[in-house]
């Protein structure tokens, strides 16, 4: 039988011209990350290489970009929640000397719907002048009655936000599955109960924004962006083409899925750039940030749920309101549970409508929100049936992957310490254990690619349009390479995060992982493949009987002194080096979709102040095959402490009186810090113990699902914080703190709920 | 920031004398924490910023058997390393190392630290004009007003709450309050006295009047038995502000009978 050939690219050298040719090459073996035990470098715990760029602050983010000549660019900015815009005088703004352009994000006659929406931006010569520009800028308002909680907004006596929609509650649907009235008579156990998981904010420590300059019809943008090629795409509408812009984002502080397009503020610096003919970088303040059109989107569910006496959920009865601030919203919760599915349900959803900004993904979009008020709701009910909120989960839920996750974190965190009924310890500092759980995908699809050069002085360089979000991109990108060529990290260089290195890919939905790294799985494997040639026709062999050992020594299987050595093979390469791209078609079975995950957290409750101290947390994560075991810790650990802050602290304050937020800054909007996380980071190595019941931190565990392929995890690792916080609170003290986040106040208000009082 | 003069000054006749009448006009900048985010903010824009930095004898720090004598521009970070305040002033030790962060604590000085202006959300937000920025309402009063973090004793008309840790733990010690007039003379008053309530006026919180600068903050000897501790909870528990805080000193004879007490909240008034 005749073996079956591939085709693939390499470089020959015909009298002495480099010449690309497609060679034909064995089809070897199906593409396979191997097995994990055997790999030099993949699986284990690496430290990234941009680490020290980083921390010594050489690396250069869209921020640190400065240009001769360069602008800065600011926001005039609605300080109204509900206006109309009779008129705007840029003039007295354009009159000041060092102030280069203005321009019009919205006309006159146009409503302004939230309090910081863009009216128009400036540039000037230094930030100073800039902040002097926009308070110059003459705009004329006719106020409007606004309305920005989402309760009052529902009222039908409550201003309308929107002129072109007759109601604030809209966007209307829902589903309904089996006899759920029915049901709800016949279960043996019932809550009835309303929640809230308030509206975020995504803080990211970059604000958002860009640096650019024009050359002509030329556009170069160093962008703080999550998707490189997109935002080059949405340039391109000023460019004539995509041809004409270059990105740049060679490293960006944060996106959590706000960071796809180029935003107001790119539409605003590309047209401040051309007017003022100068380079301008517009990178939002702290307070444009915070005010900017960009939230995870709270949500409101009244929650029926009943179960029969042996704990089976036999019924939900859930109403949702999504918080979607000026535009509409949405959450998992609109299906009507979270994970663990009721046999009967019902779900009627909306949109509400409130003088506040608009949405964007936020890490998890919708998930955090769906698993803190689903999960508050189960444990509730496993109260009322005295259950153990564990058990009742297993009883409806038979994922198998997920159970062992539960045991396994319920064993680390010591479940067994927790109150048997809920509120029972004594004293006033009162301990707690509770659980959440997450779901995600996490899969890949073909986009970005990567082409990784050789040259005959053995350097190794991988490239890739794709940016890292900030968490670790580069190290795969340099690892699986180096892997392949049976080479160490340092001999490959990962160069990434520019436009005109291929197709690129937005990393969000947790996609980017899944994507990306089988391509270069398959770039390398072709690599390999090409260097297999030279080195067997130089040794006599079959390209197939070439076989790679550390350190990049390409010798013949089974006569391992027949061999080159990493430089002396690369010498016999063509001056340019070569180049090798993978099939994706090759690599799509190097990775997979589907994960789950779950948190585990310990907190103790001064019931006296209402302050959450949160004792220990751990998640629990599956992700398919590790490429790198530290940075996976590392994005659970990061997923915990982003997800204690959301629990006891982040907390938007709208003001009822002027409809604008209060705290557009990081000093009253809270984040989770290293003393509120426990500060500490607990490495856990199989087989896993348990922890003392006085250890502290953040404990995470990369759950072992052998499937051989690649998924992404960022986002699952936060889904479940919430919810495990919320439940080991409602486990400490007997009542559930179900308007979030769990600050001191509402924890008293719910300690005072159950006396029957008021805080 | 608007742009602004800055002028160093030797002395602080000439402090007193840059600074002029005009309140609006002109600012003392110390170690300036405060000032730039106020700056920065847009609540204030002063045309001069008076650095008193360079006037000598400022920052001196002395601990004697009559009692402890701290110069106005003594960082935060001096107090909280300094062993005999831990052991004979422990309230103060204690207030100045839960101000702020290290970074905060580094430059922000003592008296910067009793001179700082409210963190009402509504006063720090640069569209509002609240009373104290001579608006003619406290917004934190209005029906449906977010008002967590502000006052629930001795508001009105202003409903601010004083946020240094300092003054709490330095009224509750005892502590005399020294600041130069518009003359260059030196004057006193004790720590409570030094502070204001809204309705005393609502547009400052202490008695300084412009052109006149903290210089130093006298503390007596600690009574033989003196015990003193600050207390002080906030939601977060990194770089947060007092949601309330409490500077109790005890004096207790041989036998453990109590014979003065003194305790003071923070965090819940316009005033320690």
């Amino acid at each position: 039988m005749q073996q079956k050939t591939k085709k693939i690219k390499s470089v020959v050298v015909e009298n002495g011209f480099e010449k690309e040719v497609e060679i034909e090459v064995p089809v070897g073996p199906p593409a396979s990350w191997g097995d994990p035990k055997a790999l030099r470098l993949l699986g284990k715990r690496n430290t990234r290489p941009d680490g020290p760029d980083k921390v010594t602050g050489r690396a250069r983010y869209a921020s640190d970009v400065i240009l001769p000549g360069m602008c800065y660019g600011r926001f005039v900015m609605s300080p109204y929640p509900a206006a109309k815009i009779k008129s705007i005088d840029l003039g007295p703004a354009e009159r000041i000397n060092g102030v280069k352009a203005a321009v019009l994000l919205l006309q006159p006659g146009a409503d302004v719907l939230y309090h910081g929406q863009p009216v128009a931006a400036i540039a000037a010569i230094t930030p100073e002048i800039a902040e002097d520009a926009i308070r110059a800028v003459r705009v004329e308002y006719e106020t409007r009655p606004h309305v920005v909680d989402l309760v009052k907004a529902t009222n039908p006596n409550a201003p309308k936000v929107r002129s072109d929609v007759p109601s604030n509650v809209q966007y209307p649907g829902g589903s309904t599955k089996g006899d759920v009235d029915g049901a709800l008579k016949s279960a043996a156990a019932m809550i009835h109960e309303t929640y809230e998981a308030q509206t975020r904010l995504h803080c990211c420590l970059e604000t958002h924004g860009h640096t650019v300059k024009w050359d002509g019809d030329k556009l170069t943008v160093w962008a703080s962006t999550q998707f490189v090629t997109g935002v080059r795409d949405e340039f391109a509408r000023d460019t004539g083409g995509p041809q004409n812009v270059t990105v740049i984002t060679e490293h960006m502080g944060g996106g959590f899925g706000s960071k796809f397009g180029r935003g107001t503020e790119g539409i605003a610096v590309a047209q401040l750039a051309k007017k003022a003919n100068a380079p301008v970088k517009f990178l939002l303040s702290r307070a444009e940030e915070q005010l900017a059109n960009y939230r995870g989107p709270g949500v409101r569910a009244e929650i029926k749920l009943g179960a029969s006496a042996d704990g089976t959920l036999t019924v939900g009865d859930v109403k949702v309101w999504n918080n979607g601030g000026a535009s509409n919203a949405n959450s998992p919760l609109d299906q009507g549970f979270y994970i663990i599915e009721p046999q009967a349900r019902r779900v009627q959803r909306w949109g509400v409508l409130t003088n506040t900004g608009g949405t964007a993904a936020l890490r998890a979009p919708g998930h955090p929100q769906a698993a803190v008020i689903w999960d508050m709701a189960l444990d509730a009910l496993a109260a009322k049936l005295n259950m153990d909120p564990l058990e009742f989960r297993k009883k409806n839920h038979n994922d198998p992957v997920r159970v062992a996750e539960w045991d396994l974190g319920a064993k680390v965190i010591g479940w067994n310490r927790r109150q048997r009924t809920p509120g029972s310890a004594a004293g006033t500092r009162k301990r707690g254990v509770g659980m959440g759980s997450a779901t995600w995908g996490g899969g890949g699809s073909k986009s970005a690619d990567c082409t990784i050069e050789i040259k005959p002085d053995g350097k190794v360089r991988a490239y890739s349009a794709v940016q890292d979000l900030g968490v670790g991109v580069r190290l795969y990108v340099q690892s699986i390479p180096a892997e392949e060529l049976g080479l160490q990290l340092a001999d490959v260089e990962p160069i990434i995060g520019h436009s005109t290195f291929g197709p690129g890919k937005g990393s969000g939905g947790s996609t980017t992982t899944a994507s990306v790294a089988p391509a270069i799985k398959m770039s390398a494997v072709q690599a390999r493949e090409q260097l297999a040639i030279v080195a067997a026709k130089k040794l006599g062999a079959k390209p197939e009987e070439i076989e790679v050992v550390p350190r990049g020594r390409f010798q013949v299987k089974g006569s391992p002194a027949r061999g080159l050595a990493w430089k002396e093979l690369c010498a016999l390469l063509p001056p340019s080096g070569i180049k090798a791209k993978g099939d994706w078609n090759e690599a799509s079975d190097l990775q997979a979709s589907g994960v789950r995950g779950c948190t585990f957290v310990e907190v103790e409750v001064d019931t006296e102040t209402g302050k959450v101290t949160v004792i220990k947390a751990l998640g629990v994560q599956d992700c398919g095959f590790v490429l790198n075991r530290l940075q996976a810790e590392n994005q659970v650990t990061g997923g915990i402490i982003q997800g204690i802050g959301t629990a006891i602290l982040e907390d938007r304050r709208m003001d009822n009186v002027t409809g604008r937020m209060l705290n557009p800054n990081f000093e009253d909007y809270k984040l989770c810090g290293s003393f509120e996380s426990g500060g500490v980071n607990i490495t856990l190595d199989p087989p896993y113990r348990t922890l003392g019941p006085e250890e502290r931190g953040i404990a995470t565990i990369i759950f072992d699902n052998p499937t051989g392929k690649v998924s992404g995890i960022g986002e699952p690792a936060i889904i479940g914080v919430q919810s495990a916080v919320a439940n080991a609170i409602f486990n400490a003290i007997g009542v559930h703190v179900k308007e979030q986040p769990a600050t001191p106040d509402r924890v008293l208000a719910a300690l005072a709920s159950l006396k029957g009082g008021r805080a | 920031m608007k742009a602004f003069q800055f002028v160093d000054v030797r002395d602080l006749k000439s402090a007193s004398q840059a600074l002029g009448r005009n309140p609006d006009s002109t600012r003392i900048l110390a170690g300036g924490v405060d000032l730039v985010s106020e700056l920065k903010d847009r609540i204030i824009e002063p045309e001069l910023l008076v650095n008193i930095k360079t006037i000598p004898g400022l920052n001196g720090l002395k601990m004697d058997a009559k009692g402890l004598s701290i110069g106005a521009l003594v960082t935060l970070d001096t107090l909280e390393f300094h062993t005999g305040l831990w052991k004979s002033y422990t309230a103060l030790a204690e207030a100045a190392q839960s101000v702020g962060s290290p970074q905060i604590r580094n430059v922000g000085t003592l008296g910067g630290n009793l001179c700082q202006r409210p963190r009402c959300w509504y006063y720090r937000d640069e569209a509002i004009k609240c009373i104290k920025k001579g608006g003619s309402k406290c917004y934190a009063a209005e029906e449906d007003a977010d008002n967590k973090f502000n006052a629930i004793l001795g508001g009105g008309p202003s409903y601010i709450v004083h946020p240094s840790d300092c003054a709490t733990a330095l009224v509750a010690l005892g502590a005399t309050v020294k600041y130069s007039d518009t003359q260059g003379q030196i004057r006193s008053v004790s720590a409570d006295e030094f502070f204001l309530l809204p309705k005393e006026n609502p547009a400052q919180e202490t008695v300084l009047r412009h052109g006149e600068i903290v210089t130093e903050v006298w503390l007596p000897a600690p009574a033989e038995g003196t015990r003193s501790t600050y207390i002080k909870f906030k939601e977060k528990d990194s770089f947060d502000w007092a949601v309330s805080a409490v500077a109790v000193k005890v004096v207790a004879g041989p036998s453990g009978l109590v014979r003065d007490v003194s305790i003071v909240l923070g965090g819940v008034a316009p005033k320690p």
